[in-house]
């Protein structure tokens, strides 16, 4: 889609990236939005998509037994959600639910990784993007794993 | 007499009675008046009567971990230097109640104290200890909050101090500027001299109160060899100095050396007993705590000595800030040596070596501070 | 260093460990005036005194508010007081946030649990001269929803159209539909002048140094950066030596430091 283009140009996830990178990109991508309380998409599920959010809120839950949902993290307007479908199985390993409407970039996976093969190149670059958000997201989670406004007894 | 009443000091010479005679003027002016007697095995500081009460013909053998009370061979009266004791057990005792919280029908109210102990008069202050108080000056009275207990303490003190004539082998005051030789912050200084048969002390007033103090007592104008005797009095404990700190550039050569290998060496052997900085004329660090009666209805609240080394004295909700040894002696030393100069303008240490003679291990600040923070001078003397 | 008397008015039970105190004058002439970021030592008589921030509006010094966990013996005791008891305050000490050096800037405000108690003050100061300043972004992350601290409040400040305000919670509850993350997250969503703006952290010794580090690398200077240290106080004011850490005594050098003063000392262990 043309129209999509300059929204992922600006993306500062995608900045660097070369022109022509950009257009594979460009050739994987569409617009979806949720409505909220949608799931985006559910444990288990094949992880056919990663998505650049545009506006609205995502939480990541994990359903447990007797505990029902719980939200362990949330993204809003910029940030990229999903690096399942990076990793083989290629399953998420997550439930991701809207928690207001939202709209978002999806960039289709199985497009995305047959071009990354083909080009290893834009493989790289996208793995060095996707390296740095999984590295703010272990130190995120080591942080709120510390509990740091726990009271010690 | 002395009718001095220039700005040059002019010296007196007196014979030994007229140091009882100074004890009497000083107590009947309503002094209490302290000094060094033998006690507990050592030197400590108590109320002073009588000149009797002087450890005449002692002196002391200071090493690390190490302090016996050991006969002279003259019977010199000052002959040794200092014990555990120092002024800040006066000036700043080691438990004092600051004000009293009476339960009343509304609530309570609050009784601050008011009786004020009488002025205490120290014979036999040496030049460390004067530097040491000088230093507790800056501290407690230096800031934005002055302690008022401590100022009163410290302005009504008079004190005579006594000028050392040997150095014990933990002795660096020297290193730290602060002695041997006593020069000011005293009213009247004495030095004593003993050879053979001959006993006498010279004394020259250090303020007013010390020229007063002077011109009511038996004197007679020092001569040039009584003078000269008391110089060399000076020199030899110059001489003996046993041990040695380079305080050059120091403070900026510690501030680096919070990971230095050395405090794992200390902390191995530091039992955080305390015991240095209860006997150091400098450390000012105190807890206050509420103290009630059986029946609730009388609160005082008290100050007492505390010391960094303690395992709950940077105890915030949820732990200490320094659990291990190796971090409280680091904070001691560093603090010493270091920070202080930042926090209050000079060295929190004087050189008097009391923290190396009580230390039970025999840890020794001069060759820790040597050790972490490198110098230029060589390896310390022993002197018996 | 005797305490002046004030009679408690009100004991508000904030969450489960939290409270605010507000007292009142016992003396006629007792109007407390402070500046943000300040702190008193608190006197619950035959049980001991603590020091606490205050977590009033420094526009209003005839009720005296301070807020804190119960975690420790006087604080508990301080819970159990009631209305009408009488509580012994020493203060105000210590150096507080730079509201001054604020004025025609971005504010950046990021509390972490507890730590939004002393930087009320701050944010009431900004509201009350709301004129004066840039943009206000309010940052605040908590353990749960539970412990929201000021929780009306910091809704109705949320609500306001001149000021932008960031909750998250490290774990969420069943209900809770707003952020869950680790507070330094809200940083990229907060709209302000990364270059000029003044930043102000306060909330527990980690949560401040990584918060801090994340500003940093985000553009913001470190001589931007205020945060509030914490140490053991038993006087307050400089004499007793507790509340030490390097040659700073947090009592009177602090509670508050700017970041570039203090960078090295918190990456430092057992300082």
């Amino acid at each position: 889609m043309q129209t999509l283009e300059p929204i992922l140009a600006e993306h500062p996830f995608l900045k660097g990236l070369k022109q022509e990178h950009l257009e594979l990109l460009v050739g994987c991508a569409s617009n979806v939005r949720f409505d909220a309380g949608a799931f985006v998409f559910k444990q288990g599920e094949e992880a056919n998509h990663f998505y650049i959010l545009r506006d609205g809120k995502v939480a990541v839950e994990l359903f447990a037994p007797q505990r029902g949902a719980v939200a362990i993290d949330t993204y809003g307007e910029g940030e990229v959600l999903g690096w399942s479908w990076l990793i083989p199985p290629y399953h998420w390993r997550f439930d991701a639910r809207a928690t207001e409407p939202t709209r978002a970039i999806a960039l289709d996976a199985r497009c995305m990784r047959t071009k990354c093969e083909n080009d290893h190149e834009l493989g790289y670059e996208l793995m060095k993007r996707f390296a740095r958000i999984i590295e703010q997201r272990l130190d995120a989670t080591r942080w709120q794993l510390l509990d740091v406004y726990g009271v010690r007894a | 007499m002395s009718d001095h009443t220039s700005t040059s000091r002019q010296r007196v010479t007196l014979a030994p009675p007229v140091l009882q005679q100074m004890i009497d003027v000083l107590r009947a002016d309503g002094y209490r008046v302290i000094g060094p007697v033998v006690g507990n095995g050592a030197i400590v500081y108590d109320d002073l009567a009588s000149t009797d009460q002087l450890p005449a013909g002692q002196t002391e053998r200071q090493q690390p971990g190490l302090y016996r009370l050991m006969p002279r061979e003259d019977q010199a009266w000052f002959g040794f230097t200092v014990g555990a004791h120092s002024l800040k057990r006066f000036l700043y005792p080691p438990v004092t109640r600051l004000w009293r919280a009476e339960k009343t029908n509304a609530g309570f109210t609050l009784v601050p104290e008011v009786e004020m102990p009488s002025p205490m008069a120290f014979i036999g202050v040496r030049a460390c200890e004067i530097a040491a108080a000088r230093i507790l000056d800056t501290v407690l009275m230096g800031g934005a909050h002055v302690d008022p207990l401590y100022k009163q303490l410290r302005e009504r003190s008079l004190v005579v101090a006594v000028n050392c004539g040997m150095a014990a082998s933990t002795c660096f005051c020297a290193s730290m500027g602060t002695g041997p030789k006593v020069e000011s912050g005293f009213d009247v200084a004495l030095t004593e001299v003993v050879r053979g048969d001959v006993h006498y002390f010279v004394a020259e007033a250090g303020s007013e109160r010390g020229r007063t103090l002077l011109a009511r007592l038996t004197t007679t104008p020092a001569t040039p060899e009584q003078l000269a005797c008391a110089n060399e009095v000076v020199e030899q404990a110059a001489r003996e100095m046993g041990r040695t700190v380079n305080i050059d550039g120091l403070s900026a050569r510690m501030a680096v050396c919070v990971d230095h290998p050395r405090w794992e060496a200390v902390a191995r052997r530091c039992l955080t007993c305390a015991n240095c900085t209860l006997v150091c004329p400098t450390c000012f660090c105190a807890t206050i705590e509420d103290e009630t009666d059986l029946t609730g209805a009388h609160a005082s609240r008290v100050r007492k000595w505390d010391s960094c080394f303690t395992l709950d004295f940077s105890y915030i909700h949820g732990g200490s800030v320094r659990p291990s040894p190796y971090a409280r002696y680091r904070q001691w030393l560093m603090h010493k040596f270091g920070t202080w100069k930042e926090q209050f303008g000079t060295y929190g240490c004087v050189g008097c070596g009391r923290c190396i003679t009580w230390c039970p291990v025999g840890i020794d600040v001069t060759e820790e501070v040597r050790a972490v923070a490198g110098s230029a001078v060589e390896t310390p003397v022993e002197t018996v | 260093m005797v305490p002046d008397l004030f009679k408690i008015q009100q004991v508000r039970r904030e969450t489960d460990d939290t409270f605010t105190l507000e007292l009142g004058a016992t003396a006629r002439e007792q109007s407390f005036r402070f500046a943000a970021g300040q702190f008193n030592m608190l006197y619950v008589r035959g049980v001991g005194e603590v020091p606490i921030s205050i977590s009033g509006d420094p526009g209003r010094p005839d009720t005296l508010v301070h807020t804190t966990r119960a975690v420790g013996a006087v604080t508990r005791a301080m819970r159990a007081l009631k209305k009408g008891d009488i509580i012994g305050v020493r203060g105000p000490y210590g150096v507080g946030w730079p509201v001054e050096q604020a004025i025609g800037r971005d504010v950046l405000v990021v509390a972490g649990g507890i730590g939004l108690a002393p930087l009320r003050p701050t944010i009431y100061r900004l509201l009350a001269e709301r004129d004066r300043f840039g943009k206000v972004v309010i940052l605040y992350g908590t353990r749960t929803p539970a412990d929201i601290l000021f929780r009306k409040e910091v809704e109705a400040w949320r609500a306001r159209l001149d000021i932008e305000v960031y909750v998250t919670v490290d774990r969420a509850t069943e209900g809770w539909h707003g952020n869950v993350g680790v507070v330094t997250k809200l940083i990229q969503k907060a709209p302000f002048d990364r270059t000029r703006a003044l930043a102000m952290i306060c909330g527990p010794e980690v949560m401040m140094r990584f918060t801090a580090m994340e500003l940093d690398k985000r553009g913001v200077e470190s001589e931007n950066i205020y945060l509030s240290m914490e140490r053991n106080m038993k006087c307050g004011i400089g004499l007793c030596g507790h509340c030490q850490c390097a040659s700073t005594f947090i009592c009177k050098d602090g509670p508050v430091f700017r970041y570039d003063a203090i960078r090295g000392l918190l990456s430092q262990r057992e300082i």
